[in-house]
């Protein structure tokens, strides 16, 4: 099981010791021109989770290509590019510029961009005719049918899933009005573990395919529940602000979380879910 | 980053009240105190988020910070007390640059926070001038010995002379009154920040016309780097007062 960051929750070039500690690093998500993101405040700490709504601050296409990239790679993790856009072309030119990288991570759950099954999947077959690298296709749990989506996007040639973003929120000040600038933003941490678990194990059901989960992993145990849902990978977004040191102590934890649930590897934890007999020793 | 990526836990060696703050003094360990007007974020018990703090102290073998409680993360820190273990990260950030001919401190508020640590760091006892908005509040003016005190009417501002290098720390409305008095003043800003090292986006301001972390760019900025208001949410009722 690799340990991954969530895109947008580590800037590698600001912090090369914390990407460093994982298995690969996964960009900010690159969209076809630069954006500022949305005006302060941004984010907001909610009930076990926070809201964010940074609005796809990023350098665009041109600069990340020209200027990012190279300075990525000499840090050693090997990359996951985030993309995104607002239609299937902008998706699959950023795509078909793309090479010496592992994996490609489509973010379609981005604002303004359809999340209707049919949606995402013309983005994820356009992609597929741009580029012969690895195609994650990120979801978001917002769908009523997730797995619907998952199924249509690996009919279209995704080779792997992750799951989830961010749910859309709203959080009021003392004086009831929106915390952030915006309005609402997105939902993470801890608060969204539960719903990640199932879109996990509904995903993974429905397709087969490797899937990078997350949603408030903070860790070793949290992540072994994401491999017992069925996740091969994990990545880990909001504890990365509380402590940078997370890749680490999870992959630590990790090991002796297997050895408390009486597996060898976290990919043998799937087995453990599936038998009622020994999903009840499983320890809470 | 700070020299470590992870952050350390650190014991509590004592909590005092400063006026309506707390003293929050922790076993240094292996922590850099770094420079005055750099932070460190501190976990916030029962809190998702760890919270920014400067340093306010550098007391042999700790780290001192003064905390206005005016929230669940802040309560929560000032509720801590000897003996209690939380997480610290830091230095972070760029402080004050200490190589200025005439320094004045000026604080407001909680604003006063690191100006204990900047004053021993320049030496030879510059001079300081505070704004409080109560007398209960100007208690805190006891860290800095010799300070010169305004209180509610008055705001600290009229306690500027001319010639001065002046460095500040404090709320927005009087950071901004200070920018446009001295504008070559070094001010000390917030933001509401998740991480503190450049990985959330969260705390971005208007720094030299685009949107910039204030976590990496600052808390400290020469005072026309930042040309539009944080638009940060000082609560209305103490807009235009020397502190919040
Ligand atoms: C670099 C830096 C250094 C700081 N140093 C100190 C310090 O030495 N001592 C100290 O007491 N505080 C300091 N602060 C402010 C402190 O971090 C916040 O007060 C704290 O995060 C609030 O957390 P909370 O959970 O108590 O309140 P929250 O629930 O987060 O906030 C309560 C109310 O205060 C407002 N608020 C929150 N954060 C800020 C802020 N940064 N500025 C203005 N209003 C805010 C909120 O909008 C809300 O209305 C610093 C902030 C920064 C960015
Ligand atoms: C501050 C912040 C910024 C994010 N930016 C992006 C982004 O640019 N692209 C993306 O696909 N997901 C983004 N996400 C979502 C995360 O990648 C992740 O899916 C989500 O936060 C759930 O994981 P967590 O609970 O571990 O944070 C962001 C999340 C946060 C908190
Ligand atoms: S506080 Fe997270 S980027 Fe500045």
């Amino acid at each position: 099981m690799r340990i991954l960051n969530a895109s947008g929750c580590l800037d590698a070039l600001a912090a090369p010791d914390v990407a460093r500690q994982l298995d690969a690093f996964v960009t900010k998500t690159v969209t076809p021109l630069p954006r500022e993101g949305s005006a302060p405040p941004r984010i907001a700490e909610t009930a076990h989770g926070m809201l964010n709504a940074i609005g796809l601050a990023n350098p665009g296409r041109e600069r990340f290509l020209a200027e990012h990239l190279p300075r990525l790679r000499e840090l050693g993790p090997p990359l996951w590019v985030s993309v995104g856009g607002f239609c299937a072309d902008d998706y699959a030119e950023t795509c078909s510029n793309l090479e010496d990288i592992e994996a490609i991570e489509l973010n379609l759950s981005c604002p303004n961009v359809d999340e209707a099954a049919d949606s995402a999947a013309e983005i994820v077959a356009a992609c597929r005719r741009a580029t012969g690298l690895p195609l994650y296709a990120k979801l978001s749990a917002a769908h009523p049918d997730v797995a619907e989506v998952a199924r249509a996007v690996a009919a279209a040639g995704a080779d792997g899933l992750s799951l989830i973003n961010t749910l859309r929120g709203v959080a009021l000040d003392r004086r009831l009005r929106p915390a952030l600038a915006r309005g609402s933003g997105g939902l993470s941490g801890p608060a969204l573990k539960p719903v990640a678990l199932h879109a996990v194990t509904v995903c993974g059901e429905a397709t087969g395919l490797p899937i990078v989960g997350m949603g408030g992993i903070e860790s070793g145990r949290d992540a072994l529940e994401f491999a017992a849902c069925g996740a091969s990978d994990v990545a880990l977004g909001t504890v990365l602000f509380a402590d940078p040191g997370a890749p680490g102590r999870v992959r630590t934890e990790l090991t002796a979380a297997c050895a408390d649930a009486g597996v060898v590897n976290p990919e043998d934890a799937a087995g453990l879910r599936k038998s009622p007999e020994t999903q009840r020793k499983v320890p809470a | 980053m700070p020299s470590s990526a992870s952050p350390s836990t650190h014991r509590v060696t004592g909590s005092e009240p400063v006026g309506p703050y707390t003293l929050l003094r922790l076993e240094r360990g292996g922590l850099d105190p770094g420079n005055p007007g750099q932070f460190f974020m501190l976990e916030a018990p029962g809190r998702l988020l760890p919270r920014p703090f400067s340093l306010c102290l550098a007391p042999p073998g700790e780290l001192a910070f003064l905390v206005d409680p005016i929230g669940p993360g802040t309560e929560a820190l000032c509720g801590l007390g000897t003996g209690d273990e939380i997480a610290v990260l830091g230095p972070l950030g760029c402080g004050y640059r200490l190589d200025v001919d005439r320094p004045l401190l000026v604080g407001g508020g909680i604003g006063i926070a690191p100006l204990p640590y900047l004053a021993e760091k320049l030496g030879g006892s510059p001079p300081v001038v505070l704004g409080f908005r109560t007398e209960e509040h100007a208690e805190a003016a006891a860290l800095l010995p010799g300070a010169e005190v305004a209180v509610d009417p008055v705001v600290v501002t009229e306690l500027i002379g001319p010639g001065f290098d002046v460095m500040a720390c404090g709320p927005e409305p009087m950071l901004h009154a200070v920018a446009a008095l001295c504008p070559t003043a070094q001010l000390a800003w917030e933001a509401p920040m998740a991480c503190g090292y450049g990985a959330c986006y969260g705390c971005v301001v208007e720094i030299d016309g685009a949107l910039k972390r204030l976590c990496l760019e600052g808390p400290v900025l020469d005072a026309h780097r930042l040309n539009g208001h944080v638009r940060y949410l000082v609560p209305a009722e103490s807009a235009g007062a020397v502190s919040r």
